[in-house]
């Protein structure tokens, strides 16, 4: 008898681990084929324009597509003292052809963002622009008296260059000079770093505030025979499936200074009918109203952890001998800490790129850093700088999203 | 959960002062909709609560604002309520052109994002499925991204290809914030899904066609279903990419309350307001009988 031993073959003669792998990969490809159309959607649709508008903030061309002959003489100029003949006359062309394409504003604001007041310099040299002959040095330092500092020349230098750091400096309060790098801002225009603390706070304080409040009531639905615990948690899903505008404005309507909350404080007589309280418009009225609209998504994965924890735990615990309030906190708390991380994180994430309702009843106090990208984005259209901030803050929040895929696993993200 | 005859006094009182603390807590939860609902039927024009309508007055209450979600915008509102009026109010009323704009972006996302999410979860539940864990995080992101950011991402994109202030370019963002709940609910149902039916379906001599049809998508309907209800109310309820990429022809309810509360504040949007509730009292009701035709559907009887 041959000590070989034939390798098993399918009814076609092909041995079966071949056939096996075959058929394997076919249906590998017919899973991922299912997964493809939305794949390939969502990267067009929100991949791609994240990334595309994140490449914004350390790339601006405004200067170098409007000014591209100034911008490549620019390369040249060592920073130290006034440019040569060449690149003022080089400038003086390309601000009278700006004149006339009617481009010359966006490059002002380019620059202007770099040296404030560059804006009215700009405009009025180019509009002298159109009829200097040379020497230009002489034309262009007459229009305008800016023209003679250096500072000023090292920033369009700076801005004439299209790849830069500056956008992620300035959304961190540095600034960026030619010589020097970069350096902090004066203490009353550092204003993004401050937000962003202010940021994580608030979404710290709406996440304890979310756990303190949701933790008991998790426990009551857990514990409560299942027909009543039912009942009760249409309160916590009839919220959660509410419009958040419905919320917000309910808010408004109860916190502002003749609302509920005020007229029962008058009623009781807490506080006089001259001194309201004011609590919205404010950092108070933000942390009231994320608190309501984020409850729901901690106290639904408390609940399911909570679910599984049989009650005879606690009850041999205190049958060996320990404090109710000892065998709370060493049996019964200690298991439901998955479903604190993961209400936690998701309030956490959730409360850090908040924008509707902070905008609507968080005043001055209260605005977060999606606030302010919004405002750079709609209103001073500075896009490089909003993505910036944006790129921060989406790196934070990618961040807590593999941390709480580590700790949860998207895979089990309950609603409902 | 009645109390055991040994408890103590302490413990007695502590059950009882916790019972209320939870008590307090639902209030709060509770509240917002609590109060919305009397004060859209106020007859004056502020948020407030007036003294005649905490006499129970029936003066002091109307539904003036839920008429104003009619004429508001209207040619000739105070024209005789005839069909003309009707056809002015549906051609002409804000508020009317918000909730048509609000149902035709919502319907028209929630189709694509089901049809796709559904195809993509089952492809996702299979064993042999390569990159599962990446692929579900990217996929599930747009629900965790800042909206913001995704709206401006968006916007900036969009505006390359002219799709801005399109109603295309708003159903393919509500899409895509619509699609993680989709993806979400039908995995859910999938985990029970008895996955020997379908080789049973198949050496019964059924295609893959008829497979999916009649075998695995009557069971998983119910978790389509209420994906379908999660990408719709996500839809109804979004207004943050709505304020980046609409104008004002896409206003939907929520971009005409954002509006209404940044300008000129008026109880129609608490009208409003109280018709959305109602609206998601009654998803509400759908998602919850479906949850438990899907349980019994799949043998699970609830302990």
């Amino acid at each position: 008898m041959p000590n070989v031993i034939e390798p098993i073959t399918a009814a076609d003669g092909t041995p079966l681990k071949k056939k096996l792998a075959r058929a394997l990969f076919r249906s590998k490809i017919r899973a991922a084929g299912l997964v493809l159309p939305l794949f390939a959607f969502i990267l067009c649709t929100f991949v791609v324009p994240i990334f595309a508008l994140m490449v914004q903030g350390v790339h601006n061309d405004t200067f170098h597509t409007y000014m591209p002959r100034t911008a490549e003489v620019l390369e040249d100029w060592d920073g130290s003292s006034l440019p040569g003949e060449l690149i003022f006359a080089t400038l003086a062309k390309e601000l009278a052809k700006t004149k006339k394409e009617r481009t010359v504003g966006k490059v002002a604001t380019r620059v202007n963002r770099q040296y404030s007041g560059a804006r009215s310099t700009f405009t009025k040299t180019a509009r002298k622009a159109v009829k200097m002959e040379a020497p230009f040095k002489n034309a262009i330092l007459k229009a305008d008296k800016k023209w003679k500092r250096v500072e000023f020349w090292q920033a369009i230098k700076l801005t004439s260059q299209t790849w830069t750091p500056a956008f992620y400096g300035a959304a961190l309060d540095y600034e960026l000079s030619l010589n020097d790098g970069f350096e902090r801002k004066a203490e009353k225009e550092r204003i993004h770093v401050k937000l962003f603390w202010r940021t994580l706070v608030i979404s710290a304080v709406v996440m304890g505030f979310c756990l303190l409040l949701g933790y008991p009531v998790a426990y009551l639905l857990a514990t409560l025979p299942l027909k009543t615990s039912n009942l009760l948690m249409i309160l916590v899903l009839l919220p959660f499936w509410t419009s958040l505008l419905v919320r917000t404005t309910a808010w408004i309507a109860i916190l502002q200074s003749q609302g509920v909350v005020n007229d029962i404080l008058v009623w009781i007589g807490v506080t006089s009918n001259d001194s309201r309280f004011s609590l919205i418009y404010n950092m108070t009225g933000t942390v009231v109203a994320m608190t309501h609209i984020l409850l729901p998504f901690m106290v639904l994965p408390l609940y399911s952890v909570m679910k599984t924890i049989p009650s005879s735990y606690v009850r041999a615990a205190r049958s060996l001998g320990a404090t109710p309030t000892w065998a709370f906190l060493k049996i019964y708390l200690p298991q439901t800490v998955p479903g604190i991380g993961a209400g936690g994180l998701l309030v956490f994430i959730l409360a850090i790129g908040y924008y509707i309702t902070p905008a609507l009843v968080g005043g001055q106090s209260g605005v977060l850093i999606s606030n302010m990208i919004a405002f750079h984005m709609k209103s001073s259209l500075n896009w490089s700088l909003a993505a910036a901030l944006g790129g921060i803050l989406l790196g934070g929040v990618l961040l807590l999203y593999w941390a709480y895929d580590r700790v949860v696993g998207i895979d089990n993200v309950k609603l409902g | 959960m009645a109390l055991p005859p040994y408890t103590t006094v302490g413990e007695k009182i502590w059950h009882y002062f916790f019972r209320a603390i939870c008590g307090l807590i639902f209030l709060f939860l509770i509240m917002p909709i609590l109060v919305v609902l009397p004060l859209s039927f106020n007859v004056e024009p502020y948020f407030t609560f007036t003294e005649g309508m905490l006499r129970f007055d029936s003066e002091a209450y109307s539904t003036r604002w839920y008429k104003d979600i009619l004429t508001n915008g209207m040619a000739a509102p105070d024209a005789p309520m005839d069909w003309a009026w009707f056809a002015d109010s549906w051609k002409n009323g804000q508020w009317i052109r918000a909730i048509k704009n609000s149902f035709i972006i919502g319907i028209a996302s929630t189709l694509i994002a089901t049809s796709l999410g559904t195809l993509a979860a089952i492809g996702l539940s299979r064993s042999e499925m390569p990159y599962k864990r990446f692929i579900m995080a990217v996929l599930i992101s747009p629900m965790i991204v800042p909206l913001v950011i995704t709206a401006a991402g968006m916007f900036y994109a969009f505006a390359q290809i002219q799709l801005n202030q399109t109603y295309i370019g708003v159903i393919l963002a509500h899409v895509v914030l619509g699609t993680p709940f989709v993806i979400i609910t039908v995995t859910a149902t999938l985990v029970g899904f008895d996955k020997s039916l379908i080789r049973a379906s198949n050496s019964l001599g059924a295609g893959a066609g008829t497979t999916f049809f009649k075998i695995q998508m009557p069971l998983i309907l119910p978790g389509v279903i209420s994906g379908a209800l999660f990408a719709f109310i996500t839809s109804f309820d979004e207004v943050v990419a709505i304020i980046f990429l609409a104008s004002p022809e896409q206003r939907t309810i929520p971009r005409q309350m954002w509006s209404g509360i940044r300008e000129q504040i008026s109880p129609t949007i608490l009208a409003v307001a109280t018709l959305l509730v109602l609206l998601s009292i009654i998803l509400l009701t759908v998602i919850e009988l479906l949850r438990r035709r899907s349980e019994r559907l799949r043998g699970i009887t609830r302990t």
